[in-house]
C-alpha cells in the first residue's frame, strides 16, 4: 500500500494504482481524455500531466504507477502550463463547430477548454480536415473533430473483441478509422459514442435531434434482454429520444448493447394508443368501457379451465402479479410466463437463476456454455466473459451451435450427447471443470426450449453437482470468510422471465403450459386467451379462442386479438423487473404512454372490477405491498440474493438434435425492437449479409 | 589527437577485408573464449569502470544500464537488442561500422549478451541500409559457421543467437521502445515508461537496447582493460568516439577521435577546415539534427564531450557534427529539420502530433519573413510546450533545433520580417545546408 503526498495531502492507495487514481483519492481532480478506467492505458493525450518530485519533466499521471513516498503536485504553475499547452495543441486542429456539434453540452473537450483553454487561438495556419469514415448505421463520424485519444480503438479491440478499428498514418496525418471502412461488427459498438470525449463519434440516429439540456433524464432499467442493464432514458415531452448506460458495476459496468440503446425509436411506431374491439372481423376503435364490457360479456359463463393467460417477455412484475390475481379469481389454472416453452422449473429458485452472478464471472476459471450464444442472448454479459478471458487462466467449453463469441473456446459438441458425456465424466472438459476452483455452467434457452428441456436441466444440475460448482461458504486459514460459490447459471433471454417464475406465473394444478394452451385453444377446449404482451407464440394455433391482447405494440399478438387493451412500454411505467441473476430492479417512468394507453397493472385492475371481483389494491403502492407479502424476494431492490440449492429438472431421455439458439436476430427480439427503424437497418447491415442468400433479395 | 594504437575501429574506411579473416587479423574474436569464462558481473563491472557512455545520443553509462537487467533468468529469457536504426540526420557512424567492421558488432553482441545473461541478440537495422544488412548478415553467417556464435559459442558452452531484422524506414523506430514494438511486428509507436525495457521489454522479457557503437567497442575494452578506455578522453567522458562531420567543411568524413577533442581541432585536422576559413563559420550542430546549434563564438574553444556540450546549451548526441558556414540560409536549414520531425512524428501523443506541424508551418513562413515579430515568441513558447511533455524524446528533438535558432539567430529572423515588410530582399543567400 504505497503512501503518496499529493498537494501536501498524504494518501494511501492500493498497490498497482496509478498516480492519477491517487490524485483522485486525495481530492485533486486531474483532467484527462485518453484515460478510461475500463480500458488499457494509452497515455497519449498528455492532459493528465502532474509534477513529480525528483522528475525533471512532468509525468503522465495515468500511466505512472503510484510509488511509496512520491510527492506529487497538481496545482503548480508547471502543471498548469503543461495542461494549457496540451489543450492548445488539441484545439489548434479541432474545428470550431460546437454550435452544430451533437456533443455540445456534454463534451469533455468543451468542458476542459473552459478550464485550460486560451481565450483566442494563436494558430494562424490552415486547420487540418479529415475525411469522415463509415462505421455502420449507428456511429456517425466527423473525424476532423478527433483528438486521437484511441479510446474507441481500445474499446473495440479489448471490450468488444473486434479488430475493426485502428489508427492509420502517422504524425498529424494519423487518422482513426475502421480499417476497411466497414461497419463496426459488434453488438456493443455504440459504446464508442459514449467513450469519445469529443464529437468525432456521435450517434447517427440521434444526430441533430436534441441538446442535452433540453432532455428529462430518467434512471431506469432495460428490458431488451435478461441482463437488466441500468440505463438512463432521455426524453423530451412524451418522446423518448435516447437511451444511455448507467454505471452498475455488478450488472452492466458502463456498457449497454446496441439494441438497448437504439431500439427506443421503436417506441414511436406501431403503437396501440386506444382500445380496439373486433367487430365484423375487423378491429375497430372503441372506448375502454366498451372493451371491458365486451370482455365481461365473453367471460361470463366460461369455466376457469377454459381461460388461459400468457405473459410476454418484457412485462413488469406488477402487471403479471395483477393478472395472476385476476386469473386466480376467475378460477383458471392456465397461466404461463414461459412463452418460448422453456422447461424451466420453479420448484427451486437456484434452478432458474444465474447463480454465479454476472460479476461472479470475473472469478470463474472454467465455464461450460450449453445451448447459448451469450453474444446475442446477453451481449453485455458476454463482454464480461471476454474480460475474464483476457485476464488469462479461463477455459471455456461450448456445447451447441459454434458461434464467434469474441474469445476462444473449445467446441465440445452439438447437443445432449456431449452434455451427458460431461455429466458422466467421460468428456475431457469434465476434468477441466473439476480441477477449476470456481467452475460454472451457463445454461442457455437453446438447451431448455425443447421437448427434453427438463432432462437437459437435470443433466446440467448433475454436472454442477458432480464437478464441484457448488462450494459452500467457508473460512480460510486466516479465518476470513470465503463466500459460497454456485456456478450453476441459467442465462435467460427475457427480462420478465425470472420475475414471472418468482411470482409463480405458471400452470396451477391441472393447468396447461403454453404448449398445452395452444393445443387447447386450437381444439376448442380453451375458449379465451389473455396475452399480456405475449407476441412470441404461434398465434395461428389460437384457433377460435377469444383473444385479449394487452400490450403496447401492434405486433403478432395484436393482429390476432379480438380485444386490444393498450398498455405502456417499459419507459412509460414504473415497474419491477428481475434480471437473470435474480436481482430485483426498479424501472421508472420516463414519459407517458400515448393516447388512451394506460399502465398495465391498472388495466388489469380496472378489468377485474368489470368482471365483478375487483382486485384488492387501488394504487401501485398497495399492489407492491401485496406483492411483497406474497414473496419476500421483492422486498429488497438491487440485490442478487443467494438461492438455496434443491432438486429441479426431471431426468429422462434426450434427443440427439443439437442445441440451437433462441435469438435468431439479435437486433429484433421483441415488439419494440421489431418496430425500430434503427434495428431494421442493423439487421440489414449485420445480420442479413451473413445469412444464406435465397436469390430473392432483389 | 588519438594515437593510432588506441583506435578501436581500425577498418573504419574499408581499406581491409571486412570478413572474418580480416577481422581476426585486426584482433577481433581473439580472446573471446577467455572473456566468456569470466562472470557476467565481472564484465559489467569492467564496462562500468571503463566509463563507456551510450553512443546512441543520450550518453547513459552503458555498464549501469546493463546492471539494471535482472541478476537471474527467471521464467522469461533475457534479450539484447541492438539499435542499428541509424536515422538521425547527419549521423552515419553505425553504417560504417556495419559496412567495414561488422565482426566487432557481432562479437560485441555475444559478449554483451553474455554479460546480461541473454539468450539472443536482435539487431534492428534501418530498412534503407540494404547493402549494410546484407554485409552484416554475411558476417553473422560467417560467425555461425566458425562456431563463434550459436550453440556453444566460441567453445565456451554458452548458447547465443544473433538475429538480424530489417526495419521499414521510420525514424521513430530508432526510439528504443518503438523499436521493440516494431520488432514485435506492431506499429512503431513508443511505449510508456515505466515499465522500462530492462523489466518488460521485447515480448515482455527483460531487454536492453544498445546502440551499435556502444556494443561494438565492448570487446576491445575488455581485451585492453577498462583502465585503458577510461584514460582516454576527459573525466566522465572517457574513451574514443566516432565523429561524423558533414556540411561546410572541405572534406566531410567519419573519424574516430578521443572524447573531448576541441571542435576546432576536429574540423581542421580531419576535415580540412571550414569552407571559407574558420572565420567564415556560422554555426555547428554538434550531435545530430536534434540538438540545438552552437554559434561560432561557442565553437571557437568548445571541446567535444557530453558534459561540456550540455554545459553550453547543446549536446554531443550521436556526435554527428553538422557544420554551417556563413553562406548557409540558417533559417531555412532549421525549417528543413522541422519538416523532417513533422514528417517523422508518430502521431501518438498530442504535443508532438500537433506541435511539430505547427512549428514547421511557422518556420516555413519565417524563412520568407511572412510573419509578425510576436510570432517568434509564440513559436518559442510552442517549442517549450512540446519539450518534456511527450511520451518519447522526438518532441524534444523537434523543439531543440528551433530553440537553438531562436537563441542564437533571432536577429536574423527578425531582420527577415522587417525586410519583408519594407519590401527589401528577404533571403540573403540562396544556398541551404541540405
Amino acid at each position: 500500500m504505497p503512501k503518496l503526498t499529493i498537494n501536501g495531502v498524504e494518501v494511501e492507495v492500493p498497490a498497482g494504482a496509478s498516480v492519477l487514481q491517487a490524485c483522485e483519492e486525495a481530492g485533486a481532480e486531474v483532467p484527462r481524455f485518453c484515460y478510461h478506467e475500463r480500458l488499457s492505458i494509452a497515455g497519449n493525450c498528455r492532459m493528465c500531466l502532474v509534477e513529480m518530485e525528483r522528475s525533471p519533466k512532468p509525468v503522465a499521471s495515468c500511466a505512472m504507477p503510484a510509488g511509496d513516498g512520491m510527492v506529487i503536485r497538481t496545482d503548480s504553475e508547471l502543471v498548469k502550463k503543461a495542461r494549457e499547452g496540451v489543450m492548445e495543441f488539441l484545439l489548434i486542429n479541432h474545428p470550431l463547430d460546437c454550435p452544430i456539434c451533437d456533443q455540445g453540452g456534454e463534451c469533455d473537450l468543451q468542458d476542459q477548454a473552459m478550464a485550460f483553454g486560451h481565450h483566442s487561438s494563436r494558430y494562424d495556419e490552415n486547420k487540418r480536415a479529415v475525411e469522415d469514415k463509415y462505421m455502420g448505421p449507428l456511429v456517425n463520424t466527423i473525424m476532423t473533430r478527433c483528438i486521437h485519444c484511441t479510446r474507441c480503438v481500445r474499446f473495440s479491440t479489448e471490450v468488444a473483441g473486434v479488430t475493426d478499428m485502428g489508427l492509420l498514418g502517422r504524425g498529424e496525418n494519423a487518422e482513426i478509422t475502421t480499417y476497411l471502412e466497414k461497419a463496426l461488427d459488434s453488438e456493443l459498438s455504440a459504446n464508442v459514442i459514449d467513450l469519445c470525449p469529443v464529437g468525432a463519434l456521435t450517434s447517427k440516429p440521434y444526430a441533430f435531434v436534441a441538446r442535452p439540456w433540453e432532455l428529462r433524464k430518467t434512471e431506469t432499467i432495460d428490458v431488451m434482454d435478461a441482463v437488466g442493464s441500468n440505463i438512463r432514458v432521455d426524453a423530451r415531452g412524451s418522446e423518448v429520444l435516447r437511451v444511455l448506460p448507467r454505471l452498475h458495476e455488478e450488472v452492466n459496468e458502463e456498457w449497454i448493447s446496441d439494441k438497448t440503446r437504439y431500439a427506443c425509436d421503436g417506441l414511436k411506431r406501431q403503437r396501440l394508443d386506444r382500445p380496439y374491439l373486433r367487430k365484423d372481423g375487423k378491429l375497430q376503435p372503441v372506448s375502454w368501457d366498451d372493451a371491458f364490457a365486451a370482455i365481461a360479456a365473453k367471460m361470463k359463463g366460461l369455466k376457469g379451465a377454459e381461460i388461459a393467460a400468457i405473459a410476454g417477455d418484457t412485462v413488469d412484475v406488477e402487471s403479471m402479479f395483477a393478472l395472476k390475481g385476476l386469473m386466480t379469481a376467475l378460477g383458471s389454472p392456465n397461466l404461463d410466463c414461459r412463452q418460448d416453452g422453456a422447461k424451466l422449473d420453479a420448484t427451486t429458485r437456484a434452478g432458474y437463476l444465474f447463480n454465479s452472478t454476472i460479476a461472479g464471472i470475473e472469478e470463474a476459471d472454467a465455464i461450460l456454455i450449453v445451448g447459448a450464444n451469450p453474444r446475442w442472448d446477453a451481449a453485455v454479459l458476454n463482454a464480461r466473459i471476454r474480460k475474464r478471458w483476457l485476464e488469462g487462466g479461463l477455459k471455456v467449453g461450448l456445447i451447441g451451435a459454434p458461434v464467434d463469441l469474441t474469445y476462444k473456446y473449445d467446441h465440445l459438441g452439438a447437443g445432449a450427447q456431449t452434455l451427458t458425456e460431461v455429466a458422466d465424466g467421460k468428456n475431457a472438459f469434465a476434468s477441466v471443470l473439476k480441477d477449476a476452483k470456481k467452475p460454472m455452467i451457463i445454461l442457455g434457452m437453446g438447451a431448455l426450449t425443447r421437448e427434453d428441456g427438463a432432462a437437459v436441466l437435470a443433466t446440467a444440475r448433475k454436472i454442477a453437482e458432480s464437478t464441484g460448482m457448488l462450494v459452500p461458504a467457508s473460512k480460510d486459514e486466516e479465518g476470513n470468510e470465503v463466500p459460497a460459490w454456485n456456478g450453476f447459471s441459467v442465462l435467460h433471454t427475457a427480462a420478465s422471465r425470472v420475475g414471472g417464475l418468482d411470482l409463480g406465473f405458471l400452470p396451477g394444478k391441472g393447468g396447461a403450459d403454453v404448449a398445452g394452451m395452444l393445443e387447447g385453444a386450437s381444439k376448442g377446449a380453451i375458449k379465451a386467451v389473455y396475452l399480456l404482451g405475449a407476441d412470441e407464440i404461434d398465434t395461428q394455433r389460437l384457433g377460435d379462442a377469444f383473444v385479449i391482447y394487452q400490450g403496447h405494440h401492434g405486433d403478432r399478438g395484436a393482429h390476432r386479438a379480438d380485444v386490444i387493451l393498450p398498455g405502456a412500454a417499459y419507459t412509460e411505467k414504473d415497474g419491477l423487473y428481475v434480471n437473470t441473476e435474480g436481482r430485483v430492479q426498479m424501472g421508472l417512468r420516463a414519459s407517458f404512454p400515448p393516447g388512451e394507453a394506460r399502465e398495465d397493472w391498472a388495466i388489469v385492475r380496472a378489468l377485474s372490477a368489470h368482471l365483478g371481483d375487483a382486485l384488492p389494491y387501488d394504487s401501485l403502492e398497495q399492489l407492491r405491498a401485496a406483492l411483497r407479502k406474497s414473496n419476500e424476494i421483492f422486498t429488497e431492490i438491487d440485490i442478487a440474493p443467494e438461492a438455496a440449492w434443491g432438486p429441479f429438472g426431471a431426468e429422462g431421455a434426450m434427443s440427439e438434435t443439437g442445441f440451437g439458439t433462441t435469438v435468431e436476430n439479435f437486433y429484433m427480439t421483441d415488439p419494440i425492437s421489431r418496430a425500430s427503424q434503427t434495428m431494421a437497418e442493423c439487421t440489414e447491415v449485420f445480420v442479413l449479409p451473413k445469412q444464406d442468400k435465397t436469390g430473392t433479395e432483389g | 589527437m588519438l594515437r593510432d594504437e588506441d583506435r578501436i575501429f581500425t577498418n573504419l574506411y574499408g581499406w581491409f577485408d571486412w570478413g572474418l579473416e580480416g577481422a581476426r587479423k585486426r584482433g577481433d574474436w581473439s580472446t573471446t573464449k577467455q572473456i566468456l569464462t569470466r562472470s557476467p558481473e565481472d564484465i559489467v563491472e569492467d564496462v562500468k569502470n571503463s566509463g563507456l557512455r551510450g553512443r546512441g545520443g543520450a550518453g547513459f553509462p552503458t555498464g549501469v544500464k546493463w546492471s539494471f537487467m535482472p541478476k537471474e533468468v527467471k521464467d522469461k529469457p533475457h534479450y539484447l537488442v541492438v539499435n542499428a536504426d541509424e536515422s538521425e540526420p547527419g549521423t552515419c557512424k553505425d553504417r560504417e561500422i556495419i559496412r567495414n567492421d561488422p565482426h566487432k558488432l557481432v562479437e560485441g553482441c555475444l559478449i554483451g549478451g553474455y554479460a546480461m545473461r541473454a539468450t539472443a541478440a536482435f539487431i534492428y537495422i534501418r530498412g534503407e541500409f540494404y547493402n549494410e544488412a546484407m554485409r552484416l548478415q554475411a558476417a553473422i553467417d560467417q560467425a555461425y559457421e566458425a562456431g563463434l556464435i550459436g550453440k556453444n559459442a566460441c567453445g565456451s558452452g554458452y548458447d547465443f543467437d544473433v538475429i538480424l531484422h530489417r526495419g521499414a524506414g521510420a525514424y521513430i523506430c530508432g526510439e528504443e521502445t518503438a523499436l521493440l514494438e516494431s520488432l514485435e511486428g506492431k506499429k512503431g509507436q513508443p511505449r510508456l515508461k515505466p515499465p522500462f525495457p530492462a523489466g518488460v521489454g521485447l515480448y515482455g522479457s527483460p531487454t536492453t537496447v544498445n546502440n551499435v557503437e556502444s556494443i561494438a567497442v565492448v570487446p576491445e575494452i575488455l581485451r585492453r582493460g577498462p583502465q585503458w578506455f577510461a584514460d582516454l578522453g576527459t573525466p566522465k567522458n572517457s574513451g574514443t568516439k566516432l565523429f561524423c562531420i558533414s556540411g561546410h567543411v572541405e572534406q566531410p568524413c567519419n573519424v574516430e577521435e578521443e572524447m573531448g577533442i576541441p571542435l576546432k581541432e576536429l574540423l581542421e585536422k580531419h576535415c580540412g577546415g571550414v569552407i571559407g576559413g574558420w572565420d567564415n563559420l556560422l554555426a555547428v550542430i554538434p550531435g545530430g539534427s536534434s540538438v540545438p546549434m552552437m554559434p561560432k563564438s561557442v565553437c571557437d574553444d568548445v571541446i567535444m564531450d557530453f558534459d561540456t556540450l550540455r554545459g553550453v546549451g547543446s549536446g554531443l548526441g550521436t556526435a554527428a557534427v553538422i557544420v554551417m558556414n556563413k553562406q548557409t540560409d540558417i533559417v531555412r536549414a532549421i525549417a528543413r529539420l522541422s519538416y523532417f520531425y513533422k514528417h517523422e512524428s508518430c502521431g501518438q501523443c498530442t504535443p508532438c502530433r500537433e506541435g511539430t506541424g505547427w512549428m514547421y508551418r511557422v518556420m516555413d513562413r519565417l524563412v520568407r519573413g511572412e510573419a509578425e515579430v510576436e510570432e517568434i515568441d509564440a513559436l518559442y513558447e510552442v517549442t517549450k510546450q512540446i519539450e518534456g511533455h511527450t511520451i518519447c524524446a522526438l518532441g524534444d528533438a523537434a523543439a531543440w533545433p528551433i530553440q537553438g535558432l531562436l537563441r542564437h539567430f533571432r536577429p536574423e529572423v527578425e531582420r527577415r520580417i522587417a525586410a519583408r515588410k519594407a519590401g527589401e530582399p528577404v533571403i540573403p543567400v540562396m544556398e541551404a545546408a541540405e
